[in-house]
């Protein structure tokens, strides 16, 4: 479904549209065992219109780089360096009172499973209205009013009827048109969506994306799509950035990093995706399993279950350094990827689809 | 609401047949009142005579079913000691009794919920560990030894509050600070444990990621949720002190049911004992079901009616032999049109 053309974007110059500005991000964990780093040295963009997707299996540190940017890092958690622009805020430096300014008004964010995100025990409508009571001071009735209309605008039907449901009256689809509605309530201007279909079927995540895709066009809204899937990210994102055990391995454009992936990882990752190419013959896998957080290497994250793995990658952490005109990877033999396991073809988008 | 309540009734009917036959029996065990009420040297003849006044001279399953009987007439016998009315008595006796439950409880959950919420606020930092120390002592103080040294410091070396009775706000300050603890302490275990999951869950998250205050997120967001096991716990220590803060209104001459009980089988006033029984039952029968309402209030999904009546409002709008459920999601929420629905709900 990506049929706009992609503009070239310049990694190392940000566009002047860019929202959000990550920067060397890092994120702590303190356990019993000692302090964990679960995100490291995490920095991207994301651009008003447009959709980023942070890709990576569950425990790459995809959601708590989101956590951190949206301020909801559990009491375990903190953010240990790096910045975060929103627009002209700062959002490492805020207190705590300019952060709920922030929360809602410029940055809204879709939660994974909408049944345990929504409170069971107030109605739809106090819960979509109430961030109108929170920032602009909304009577309850014009918070009802208001609840209504987001209830209209993400296609639930009978939004009068159903503004006094509990959410538990709702079905799962419906659920996640809610939260969406309740985040994009404010017309922010960033909205991360973490993992937002994971807890649907098919049919389902695919009306939600469609949703998800004309908000965000009609708001004009930075979009950070939180995904372990090919799939989603091929058909809904413009930028990708791939993350591998709390680092960035690879970013850039969807179109150039899927069409000729420069870190290994990826590789593996679209050479395991079952195209049609492979149709017939068994699936591939990556070997072995990421690394423990708290056992991570010197030197390449990914040099266990990397075959271009040699002396450096276990001495030096490869830097992300330019690989194409749009892309940039974090290898010592970035070059060297695109010529690896002969017999899979490059996966590119529109061939990712399911 | 109607077809629960009956269903109540019915369900409660055996338990207090049970009950007042047991207590029937066993104050009949405390021995026989004639010694109590007649002089030492009373004859046969006296003695005979006072039991047959009393009904006590009949086999004890003909006194039962004459007390059932009775209760039918709303009779429920006279005192042997006063020779009032038995109901009339324990009627009596119920405010006082009722007014100490209700401050106590009142004061008790107020001060659990302060002190539970903000120990929940940071699960092991100092103040948590405070309370739940606190907590713990104030649940397992002996109410008869608090009662005891209280008397002892503010009644007798500080001469501020009156050793017993009912005259004045002084006279509440010691049996409502012996009653409360227990309900107190345990409370705030209860809720600070309610309040530590619910914080802990993803709409708070949400909450927050609207912009609502650290306020809002706990009173509005995270009590409401841990409210319902406060509520099953109060209830439970609410009928405990509705039966009758025994031995604290004993030892403090309150005028409550708790000690018209003991009065009444240390007099062997087997009537009154009777009634106050009775009484109590009814009352706590009451509670369960304000308890129960209490809970449907709290929770929309505990609701029976909602989705139910939905149900059966749509079911009518489609005429009687419409019987497809699998036409609406479990909780009896109508059709929706879109194809989401009917694969979507979990």
């Amino acid at each position: 479904m990506m049929t706009e053309i992609l503009e070239p974007v310049s990694r190392t110059a940000p566009s002047q549209q860019a929202v959000l500005e990550v920067k060397d991000l890092d994120v702590d964990i303190r356990t019993p065992k000692g302090t964990v780093r679960v995100v490291s040295k995490v920095g991207f963009s994301a651009r008003s219109g447009k959709t980023l997707a942070l890709l990576g299996e569950s425990g790459c540190g995809k959601s708590m780089t989101a956590k951190a940017i949206a301020g909801l890092l559990d009491p375990v958690a903190s953010v240990a360096g790096g910045s975060a622009h929103l627009e002209s805020h700062d959002l490492f430096s805020m207190t705590a009172k300019q952060r709920r300014s922030v929360a809602g008004e410029g940055l809204g964010i879709v939660f994974q499973d909408a049944l345990a995100a929504l409170n069971p025990v107030y109605t739809i409508g106090t819960q979509l209205g109430e961030a109108f009571r929170i920032h602009r001071g909304a009577s309850k009735k014009q918070a009802k009013v208001e609840a209504i209309e987001l209830m209209r605008r993400v296609g639930i039907p009978e939004p009068e009827t159903r503004v006094n449901s509990y959410p538990h009256q709702f079905s799962g689809g419906m659920r996640q048109r809610i939260l969406i509605a309740m985040a994009v309530a404010l017309s922010p201007k960033l909205l991360i969506a973490d993992e937002p279909t994971t807890a649907l079927d098919v049919t389902v995540q695919a009306q939600i994306m469609q949703l998800l895709r004309s908000l965000r066009t009609e708001e004009q809204m930075a979009v950070v799509l939180i995904t372990h899937d090919l799939a989603v990210v091929a058909e809904e994102a413009d930028d990708v950035c791939v993350m591998y055990a709390g680092n960035v391995v690879e970013q850039g454009s969807v179109e150039t990093v899927f069409n000729r992936p420069t870190h290994p990882y990826t590789k593996g990752l679209l050479s395991s995706v079952p195209a049609d190419a492979h149709r017939g013959s068994s699936l591939t896998s990556i070997p072995g399993s990421p690394p423990e957080l708290s056992k991570i290497p010197t030197g390449c994250v990914y040099q266990d279950r990397c075959p271009l793995a040699s002396a450096i990658c276990r001495e030096q952490r490869p830097e992300l350094r330019p690989t194409g005109p749009a892309q940039s990877a974090a290898c010592h033999f970035a070059e060297q990827v695109s010529a690896l396991d002969p017999q899979s073809e490059p996966v590119t988008g529109q061939d990712s689809e399911r | 609401m109607l077809t629960y309540l009956r269903k109540r009734i019915i369900a409660s009917a055996l338990p207090l047949i049970v009950v007042i036959v047991g207590v029937f029996a066993l104050a009949r065990m405390t021995g026989n009142p004639a010694a109590l009420y007649l002089p030492l040297n009373a004859t046969e003849t006296m003695r005979e005579e006072f039991a047959a006044r009393n009904g006590l001279d009949q086999p004890i399953w003909v006194q039962i079913a004459q007390y059932f009987g009775g209760i039918f007439r709303l009779d429920f016998g006279t005192s042997m000691r006063t020779g009032q009315d038995a109901a009339e008595m324990a009627l009596r006796a119920f405010p006082a009794t009722l007014q100490l439950a209700a401050t106590t409880m009142i004061i008790a959950i107020l001060l659990a919920v302060i002190v539970g919420s903000a120990a929940a606020m940071k699960p092991n930092g100092i103040l948590d560990r405070c309370s739940s120390f606190i907590s713990m002592t104030a649940a397992s103080i002996p109410d008869f030894w608090l009662a005891i040294v209280g008397i002892w410091v503010f009644a007798i070396t500080l001469g501020v509050v009156p050793t017993s009775g009912v005259v004045g706000a002084a006279a509440w300050f010691l049996p409502v600070a012996t009653l409360v603890m227990r309900p107190f302490g345990t409370l705030v275990q209860v809720i600070r444990g309610a309040m530590v999951s619910a914080l802990s869950e993803p709409y708070i998250k949400l909450a927050r990621s609207k912009g609502a205050t650290e306020y809002r997120v706990i009173a509005q967001h995270a009590l409401r949720n841990a409210a319902a096991p406060g509520l099953t716990v109060a209830g439970d220590l609410t009928v405990g002190l509705v039966n009758g803060a025994v031995v604290v209104e004993t030892i403090f001459g309150w005028p409550g049911i708790g000690k018209l009980m003991i009065d009444s089988i240390l007099q062997r006033d087997f009537a009154v004992l009777q009634a106050c029984v009775l009484l109590t039952a009814v009352a706590i029968f009451i509670l369960n079901i304000l308890i129960d309402v209490g809970y449907a209030l709290l929770d929309p999904r505990v609701r029976p009616s909602a989705g139910a009546r939905q149900r059966r409002k749509a079911r009518a709008a489609q005429g009687p032999t419409q019987g497809e459920d699998e036409h609406q999601n479990q909780n009896g929420a109508p059709v929706l049109v879109m194809a989401e629905t009917s694969k979507g709900s979990h």
